[in-house]
């Protein structure tokens, strides 16, 4: 038996220079440090000690969507299931019946939840490493660049904001529209200025509104029409989402239509607090968007509307309801889009907290935000961090006139 | 034909561009290439009123007063841009109708004006109406590349004639609405640049900085 070691260190010759597949390095070199540790080291006199190198954080940050992940699969599944049971079919309407079939459609047992989910999140996350790795290794194979694991994380959390009965063409489009243009065109991982899964799901949004708003896509079956609490509130407020029967703690928790893997809260949380604990993410960004959201929802109740229920929503149904959590804890603490300085993070999280609400409340065409708050905060990221990089040498000039 | 003329009249078709290279007139290349048939009316009637313009413009530009050059080519532009707009209404009505105010805006347009300070200040009437026909159909070749595009896979159309049947109409396909939204011109045209740059690797500039390679660096080995 030939461990993966020696296996590897017999074909690295062919791949280091002067091989006959020298242009596939980079294939080689990500498939070595993904089961081992890099065998580089720094050779210059200074350096920061830390075994956290990207490949770590990257694999942490996929590690931390672990809980979204199985809440993901059993709420689309239970959702899926319940419609069934409503609508009063004997069995799904689409190929995922062959293997239904088997495991039957009760919302009540776990199993069959969890399995009829499985058929919706993992044809999409398949489809979306497949369509995305070819373009990963495309681009870094032409520019000899190192396939990075970030591309591990973009895929994942795509495949969690999209809604559960998206075409796959188009997830395979999107994806492809999130690397390339969101991502490869800048220079690849680290020069990018906006959120590569985001930028896809964008393209979505514009391109095949049908299939990623209104009502009838949050619950994977065909002809059942939902919305989405966040949906409800945008056309009744809060009553209309208590009259739907949804309390607080049930969406908290999670269980309500919408994107794959952003419906429970609570698992958000505790992939936020893996993030915080491990310092991978940035409690500063996340205290920002969370700030920015509380005073700015407060701002709207004081203020107050006789027209528009949304502006008596409270802040902890903002929390719970959409995408804000998810987006807030993975899609905002984005090290390379959001802003660097810690003083500029502040500002950038509150950017995102304050027009979240403002999209939600006061624009009548969108009932979410998220998305285009944080595209549009990481926008002014480098300009946030150029004012206060200019704001610290100022003021360290006037220390030494 | 000279060489010289053909140069003039062939460059800013991909080597000097207009839009992909100078980047100008940007707004007119987003606003009206969401269909073929206002881009290519578009299309000529800008490449009509930088050739005239140029011409007019050279053919008196020994006695315009330098301090007041921008206006005197101002009024001719604006001249020209109303005959155009006065046809267009006469004969081509619903075109003009959907073409607004761009016809108008011609005379705002960066490429009409940049060719009449660069070029036609400068140079013979004859010289100065092939550079404006020139750039007037390196403007019109992008602008029919977008439009192309963007009919296309936004509805499914060329010329308003069907080509890819609509899932609507009983087709197969789903029409892309965000090529029927001026972002996707940017899109586009970036792809067209990033073409053109990969093709002619002399458009593509000088990194404005390098990247230290740190084990090169202050205290490598090397």
């Amino acid at each position: 038996m030939i461990s993966a070691r020696e296996l590897l260190d017999k074909v690295e010759p062919h791949f280091t220079q002067g091989g006959k597949l020298e242009t596939f390095y980079g294939l080689y070199e990500m498939v070595d440090t993904f089961i081992y540790t890099p065998s580089d080291v720094t050779q210059g006199k200074t350096h920061v000690r830390d075994g956290n190198d990207l490949k770590r954080t990257m694999t942490f940050v996929v590690i931390a969507t672990f809980f979204c992940i199985m809440m993901a699969m059993y709420n689309t599944g239970y959702q899926a299931n319940l419609a069934i049971e409503t609508m009063g079919l004997t069995e799904s309407p689409s190929w995922r019946s062959l293997v239904m079939n088997i495991f039957g459609y009760n919302p009540m047992n776990p199993l069959s939840n969890f399995i009829h989910g499985s058929l919706f999140f993992l044809p999409i996350y398949i489809v979306t490493l497949a369509v995305g790795g070819i373009w990963e290794v495309l681009f870094s194979t032409v520019r000899g660049h190192e396939v990075n694991e970030g591309f591990l994380v973009s895929s994942m959390l795509y495949t969690l904001i999209l809604p559960p009965d998206m075409p796959l063409w188009q997830v395979a489009l999107g994806i492809s529209f999130g690397i390339v243009i969101g991502k490869e065109v800048f220079g690849g991982t680290g020069k990018n200025f906006l959120n590569p899964a985001l930028t896809g799901r964008a393209f979505l949004f514009f391109a095949y509104p049908a299939s990623i708003s209104g009502d009838a896509v949050w619950v994977g079956v065909d002809g059942f029409t939902a919305a989405t609490p966040l949906g409800l509130a945008a056309q009744g407020g809060l009553e209309a989402v208590q009259a739907a029967g949804y309390s607080w703690f049930q969406t908290f928790i999670g269980f309500m239509p919408g994107s794959i893997g952003e419906t429970s809260t609570v698992a958000i949380l505790i992939g936020a607090a893996f993030l915080l604990y491990t310092r991978i993410a940035s409690y500063r960004i996340m205290a920002g968007v969370l700030g920015g959201m509380i005073a700015t929802s407060l701002l709207f109740n004081m203020i107050g509307s006789e027209s528009n229920p949304m502006f008596a929503m409270p802040f902890y149904w903002h929390l719970t309801l959409g995408g804000f959590a998810f987006g807030m804890v993975y899609m905002a603490t984005d090290p390379v889009s959001a802003a660097m300085t810690n003083t500029g993070r502040w500002i950038f999280g509150a950017l995102i907290g304050i027009m979240v609400v403002l999209v939600r409340v006061v624009n009548p065409a969108f009932p979410e935000g998220m998305m285009l708050s944080i595209l549009f905060a990481n926008m002014f990221a480098p300009v946030i961090d150029y004012f206060v990089v200019q704001a610290n040498i100022k003021r360290r000039m006037k220390r030494h006139v | 034909m000279d060489n010289e003329t053909k140069k003039v009249l062939i460059d800013p078709l991909v080597n000097n561009n207009p839009i992909t290279l100078q980047v100008l007139g940007i707004c007119s290349a987003l606003a009206v290439t969401s269909q073929m048939s206002t881009s290519l009316i578009m299309a000529v009637a800008l490449t009509a009123v930088t050739g005239c313009s140029s011409a007019a413009i050279s053919s008196i530009r020994n006695h315009i007063p330098s301090s007041i050059r921008i206006i005197v080519q101002m009024t001719i532009i604006a001249s020209l841009v109303i005959v155009v707009d006065q046809l267009l209404k006469a004969f081509a009505y619903d075109v003009s109708k959907q073409l607004s105010v761009f016809v108008g805006l011609i005379i705002t347009n960066c490429i009409v004006m940049g060719r009449a300070e660069a070029y036609a200040m400068k140079n013979p009437p004859m010289a100065s109406f092939i550079d404006g026909i020139g750039n007037g159909l390196g403007y019109s070749l992008i602008l029919i590349i977008v439009a192309f595009f963007r009919e296309l896979l936004g509805s499914g159309k060329l010329l308003g004639i069907e080509v890819f049947p609509l899932i609507k109409d009983g087709g197969w396909y789903e029409p892309n609405g965000l090529m029927l939204l001026p972002p996707s011109a940017f899109f586009i045209i970036g792809f067209i640049i990033w073409v053109f740059r990969q093709w002619k690797t002399d458009q593509v500039e000088q990194p404005d900085f390098q990247i230290l390679d740190i084990s090169h660096g202050e205290g490598g080995h090397h």
